[in-house]
């Protein structure tokens, strides 16, 4: 333990606290900007400043460790003012246009500079402008940035793909795209993340918010509009609503109160994804077991372009199932518009997802099954769809439960988990032992596979053989594993991969908290949904029999074939091409 | 009114004053990789602050291009941009009054036409070519990439074993190079902006000389793979050293009596004992490595027959055959290279020049060294004969000055035309030609021939000290590329289409340093490792110490002290002498921890691995 004194107050901390965790545990909380735990340490905003007794110079609280006897000082004139004039160099640089930010109200550089009682700038106003891609699923705002570095550091250290990098040198060092590409030419998953960890609203999803308000608009369009299975864990956050009462039910209700005209369950077409890739994995197992290599889940788009980008040669060991978006897309353009009795011309199918490389796959050239355009037409962010209630000035705490529509409203407990990590392996492998023994297991008999772990391991007994299962979520433990199965130091059967740590409850599309990490607490709230439906298996929702009943056969049948698979070959990716 | 009075400066005068030389400082100081058009605009901004304001070229012109160029930078350029800046500044470096004006625009005329790619990119794509991609300065700089802030905290804590250890990971080599690495690492060092580099070989020394013995790692698990290195010098010794930790079997294939390389055979004991030479060898092959000496692959055995026997082949010959002037008289008696009579010293045959006048030709370190030995062989002159100044020559400052100290006269100026023999063919005198400093080409004054008349130095003894080649003709006849002279290795030390030989260190360079060896050795060994099938990790297990947090105020640097130049010139003893451990703390307090502050803290403060 070691001794120090914090703004006069004698506290005692672990060994190797820093100096910020010291103050924070000593009721002090120092404001900090660009400092994220672990990931970015740097001490580059100089906002965490504080005075040590004894030094002329300050020192940055954020990657100093407290000292023995080392006597803080963490509002003294020096450090106030100091601060102070750092908060107003930052925003000399930042577009403080704050009323027209995707950020406003959620943006740590305004809180620090409104609990600073900033209100004149004294300094020239020096803000970068250069041109972004139009049209990007992923936009940088430049005028935004503040240099905090913190995507940079989180695609380097935590996905592993390194598309951020320092750009340019002396005064207009920027961040950029690395190696000096243009985003278009990078091999960018597209997974978000450095959306969720940016401090302010430099970057941000494209925004295609208009696009629904205007097929809302249009009465000759007939609305699907289909929901994620994470969103439900977390579309309240944003609107000041308790996990108990953001109900995926309530979502439903302002969505209807919104004007679409269906509202879907995507848990229906991940009951479907389990059907064709548990199938697909018993049908390959024998040329699993005798290449060694395994069969990877194809339901994640971040994940898919990051094997196709890092791993070509890994490729046709995706399963070929669409995500369940895109087979809910295909299926809304010819099943369902059969039932309806319309021309699925006149259908606009939209997503709401966690996620931002689902803006990507729903506009791939082999993403367009059903013949009537792309199979999805938009999809929506989680915090688009939210910003949309605000936007239609919904009382979210006021909303009443209200039902799916039927009958693509209707799914298993086993396709609400594909939200979170572990849970389409748990889900396939729920289903899969139903297949070959056909009876159904304990539901909880695969939960090994659950929790935060990025990588992790189980084997299974299925009928007598064993099979051999890996999880990984975010793509720095995606590229471990993926090493160790190319140099056979790991071999599985069967592999889950999510983009996104804790995936797609951690999804890039999610609500934004500086600071903390929520893909825990909304995996756990997915399980609970799971726990308490009365479907457990895919295989038995009424709604996904029905449909092989009366339309798609049997799995991988001819049209399974048509609407539910795809050819992971049929696009490139930028450094492909 | 007095008719005359003394100017003395006030008080602004003598901050501008002092403001010069931060600026010297800190410009020494500046971190690799900066955009080159920045870096002209910056400086085109200090030239226009220097104008007097008469002349029209300079007082408009400097200002109008610094617009220009801040235009190029803020992505407000076009390609005919380009040509604007180029026009306004042929215009002002021919036509501007004085050299503040014409000299200023003739830098930015040098730039746009230097780096005009730089230039297209700004406008083209609003980037810059340039990255910051090392900005640890001394680190960048090492060859080997050692961690110097890490070893140098250590040295501060006392941890001198730890500090030798963590240098060993880079650099297995860490008692020779406390005593004579060239210390790129303090060209740069960021207390430059405060006051002095950090003394980074002097504390090197002081932790080598305090850590006792420190025992090597023990080698990895045996891979059965064996590799042999052709030559025993640092390269190869440090090649080796690497291998044999990663575990596979290493031999060494040296021509000489000893292993050691040019630092046996060509440095003097007086910089680099003996003793200490032998001890680090000796560490170095703790983990087994098989050394056969006295066999020169070429003559005794050929490279193919090496190539057939092991995995893998090295080549680390080295550059030790010695070069001609070329001048009339070359061939006389006592005429000797350096090369010769270093690697006879280095055979402990010492050879004895009491009496003698001597005369040795070059300017470089080697001239240094056999000038320096020859003072301590009895000499009763020594000259050191130089084409251009004694500011020019290629050999360290403090070799310089050591041998001017020892009583060597540096000849300055002179060109040797011929030497005249004696009825016995012996060299009787030295020819030179008085030389005057001219014209700068390439960025260094050239001498052209004086009208003054040629001069005869007499003498008993000359000792040609103008550079070594590479005996790559052994080499070339089986197929190893060569060009102008030297093994044609690529920069990961493969030959190409040649799978399995590697080659690197002064046999591919030419004539450098004892850590660029080393640094190819390292790069050798860790693509040797690969090519074998292999990625076997060298890392450290030691701790470095936290940044400490004090304020660091402008403080002299600790320079090395040396024995008195009357009494080291009597015996061929260690002339540099260690730090106090009163000097080292302070020292290694100075550094700035470039890992832990500013960039270094986000990319590239520490390579833990490689």
């Amino acid at each position: 333990m070691v001794k120090l004194t914090i703004d006069g107050k004698l506290i005692e901390v672990q060994e190797g606290t820093t100096i910020l965790e010291a103050a924070a545990q000593a009721g002090i909380p120092v404001p900090s900007l660009c400092y994220l735990k672990d990931i970015n340490d740097i001490g580059a905003c100089r906002v965490c400043v504080v005075e040590l007794q004894g030094m002329q110079r300050l020192i940055s609280a954020c990657n100093n460790v407290a000292e023995e006897g080392m006597v803080i000082f963490t509002n003294s004139p020096k450090v106030r003012e100091t601060r102070r004039v750092n908060v107003e160099l930052i925003l000399s640089q930042h577009d403080c246009r704050c009323a027209t930010c995707v950020r406003s109200g959620n943006c740590t550089l305004q809180k620090i500079a409104n609990d600073l009682g900033i209100i004149d700038l004294p300094y020239h106003e020096d803000i970068s402008h250069s041109k972004w891609t139009a049209g990007f699923p992923l936009v940088r705002n430049y005028e935004k940035c503040i240099k905090c570095m913190r995507c940079v550091q989180i695609c380097d250290k935590v996905q592993g793909l390194n598309i951020w990098d320092v750009a340019g040198t002396g005064s207009r060092t920027t961040v950029d795209v690395s190696r000096n590409r243009r985003i278009e030419e990078a091999d960018c998953a597209l997974c978000g993340q450095c959306i969720t960890h940016c401090p302010v609203g430099a970057l941000r999803e494209r925004d295609d918010t208009d696009r629904v308000f205007e097929a809302l608009a249009d009465p000759e369009k007939i609305t699907v509009v289909q929901i994620a299975p994470a969103v439900r864990a977390a579309w309240g956050e944003s609107l000041g609503l308790s996990r108990e009462f953001a109900t995926v039910n309530r979502l439903v209700s302002a969505l209807r109160k919104m004007g679409f005209d269906y509202i879907f369950d995507t848990d229906f077409s991940a009951d479907l994804t389990i059907m064709e890739e548990g199938s697909e994995f018993l049908e390959r197992l024998e040329e699993i077991k005798s290449t060694g290599l395994p069969m990877f889940t194809s339901c994640c788009p971040g994940w898919v372009r990051f094997i196709k980008s890092q791993y070509p040669d890994m490729v046709r060991q995706l399963s070929t199932a669409k995500s369940p978006q895109q087979m809910f897309g295909a299926m809304t353009k010819s099943y369902y518009a059969d039932l309806l009795g319309v021309d699925p011309e006149k259908i606009y199918s939209i997503s709401v997802m966690p996620c931002l490389a689902k803006k990507e796959e729903c506009a791939l050239p082999t993403m367009n099954s059903a013949g009537a355009g792309q199979d999805v037409d938009v999809v929506l962010t989680t915090r688009e769809i939210d910003r949309m209630i605000r936007a239609e000035h919904i009382r979210a705490d006021l909303l009443e439960e209200e039902q799916f529509d039927m009958p693509l409203g209707v799914s298993s407990g086993a396709g609400v988990i594909f939200g979170a990590t572990g849970g389409v392996m748990e889900a396939a492998l729920r289903s899969a032992y139903y297949l070959v023994t056909g009876k159904n297991p304990d539901p909880d008999a695969f939960k090994s596979v659950r929790g935060l772990g990025g990588w992790k391991e189980a084997e299974f007994d299925l009928a007598g053989q064993k099979i051999r299962v890996a999880v990984a979520s975010g793509l720095g433990n995606t590229r471990k594993l993926m090493e160790a199965i190319r140099s056979g130091k790991s071999s599985y059967d069967f592999v889950e991969i999510m983009a996104c740590p804790g995936g797609c409850a951690g999804g890039g599309g999610q609500p934004i908290h500086d600071g903390e990490e929520l893909a825990g607490i909304r995996g756990q709230n997915l399980y609970g949904l799971d726990k308490v439906n009365s479907l457990r298996f895919s295989h038995e929702n009424p709604s996904v029999q029905n449909c092989y009943k009366n339309y798609l056969q049997k799995p991988l049948s001819h049209r399974a074939h048509e609407l539910l698979h795809t050819d992971h070959f049929g696009w490139k990716m930028p450094e492909e091409q | 009114m007095s008719r005359l009075s003394i100017i003395t400066l006030n008080q602004a005068q003598t901050t501008v004053e002092s403001l010069y030389k931060d600026l010297e400082r800190r410009i020494v100081a500046s971190p690799p990789g900066l955009c080159p058009v920045d870096m002209a605009a910056s400086f085109l901004k200090l030239c226009h602050a220097q104008t007097c304001g008469k002349c029209v070229p300079c007082r408009v012109g400097l200002g109008q291009l610094e617009k220009l160029l801040e235009d190029v930078l803020d992505g407000n350029a076009t390609l005919e941009t380009i040509d604007l800046i180029e026009k306004t500044a042929r215009g002002i470096s021919v036509s501007a009054d004085c050299a503040i004006g014409f000299q200023a625009a003739r830098m930015v005329l040098e730039g746009v036409q230097g780096f005009r790619d730089d230039y297209e990119e700004h406008i083209l794509r609003g980037r810059c070519t340039c990255e910051l991609s090392q900005p640890v300065p001394c680190v960048a700089l090492c060859p080997a990439g050692v961690d110097i802030p890490g070893y140098v905290a250590l040295v501060s804590e006392g941890r001198y074993a730890d500090a030798v250890r963590l240098i060993r990971k880079d650099n297995p080599m860490p008692l020779v190079c406390g005593l004579i690495c060239e210390h790129p690492c303090e060209a740069r060092c960021r207390r430059n902006m405060v006051d002095f580099p950090v003394n980074i070989r002097g504390l090197k020394r002081f932790a080598v000389d305090h850590a006792g013995e420190v025992p090597v790692p023990a080698p990895q698990d045996d891979t059965g793979k064996t590799v042999a290195v052709i030559g025993g010098g640092p390269g190869g010794l440090s090649a080796a050293y690497y291998l044999s930790l990663m575990g596979h079997k290493v031999t060494i294939y040296e021509q000489r009596k000893k292993l050691g390389g040019m630092l046996r055979y060509g440095i003097p004991n007086y910089r680099l004992p003996r003793k200490s030479l032998d001890a680090e060898i000796e560490t170095m092959l703790s983990n087994g490595v098989e050394v056969k000496t006295e066999v020169s692959v070429g003559q005794d055995m050929s490279i193919i027959d090496l190539r057939n026997q092991y995995d893998a082949v090295y080549i680390a010959i080295g550059a030790h055959t010695d070069k001609k002037i070329g001048i009339e008289g070359e061939d006389a008696g006592n005429v000797i290279s350096a090369v010769e009579m270093l690697r006879k010293i280095g055979d402990d045959e010492m050879p004895d020049f009491t009496g003698k006048r001597v005369l040795v030709i070059g300017g470089g370190n080697v001239a240094m060294d056999v000038a320096r030995s020859s003072v301590r062989l009895g000499a009763e002159t020594v000259g050191i004969v130089y084409r251009r100044r004694r500011v020019d020559m290629t050999a360290l400052k403090e070799e310089v000055d050591g041998a001017a100290e020892e009583g060597c006269q540096v000849l300055e100026l002179q060109a040797p035309v011929r030497i005249e023999k004696d009825e016995d063919g012996n060299a009787a005198a030295l020819w030179v030609k008085p030389q005057l400093i001219s014209r700068v080409q390439g960025g260094r004054p050239k001498p052209v021939d004086a009208e003054e008349p040629e001069k005869r130095i007499p003498c008993d003894l000359v000792i040609v000290a103008i550079g070594q080649g590479i005996e790559s003709k052994s080499f070339e006849k089986y197929g190893i590329p060569v060009k102008r002279g030297v093994i044609d290795a690529l920069s990961w030390s493969g030959i190409k289409d040649i799978p399995g030989v590697f080659a690197g260190g002064d046999c591919v360079t030419g004539p450098a340093t004892v850590i660029r060896a080393i640094a190819a050795g390292k790069v050798a060994a860790a693509n040797i490792d690969e090519y074998l099938g292999y990625h076997h990790v060298i890392q450290s297990d030691v701790e470095i110490p936290a940044a400490r947090l004090a304020d660091r105020p402008a403080c002299g640097r600790v320079n090395m002290e040396e024995r008195d130049a009357a009494e080291r010139v009597k015996d061929f003893d260690l002339v540099e002498c260690g730090m106090t451990c009163e000097e080292a703390r302070q020292e290694s307090s100075r550094c700035l921890r470039c890992d832990h502050f500013g960039y270094g803290v986000f990319k590239g403060g520490r390579v833990d691995r490689w």
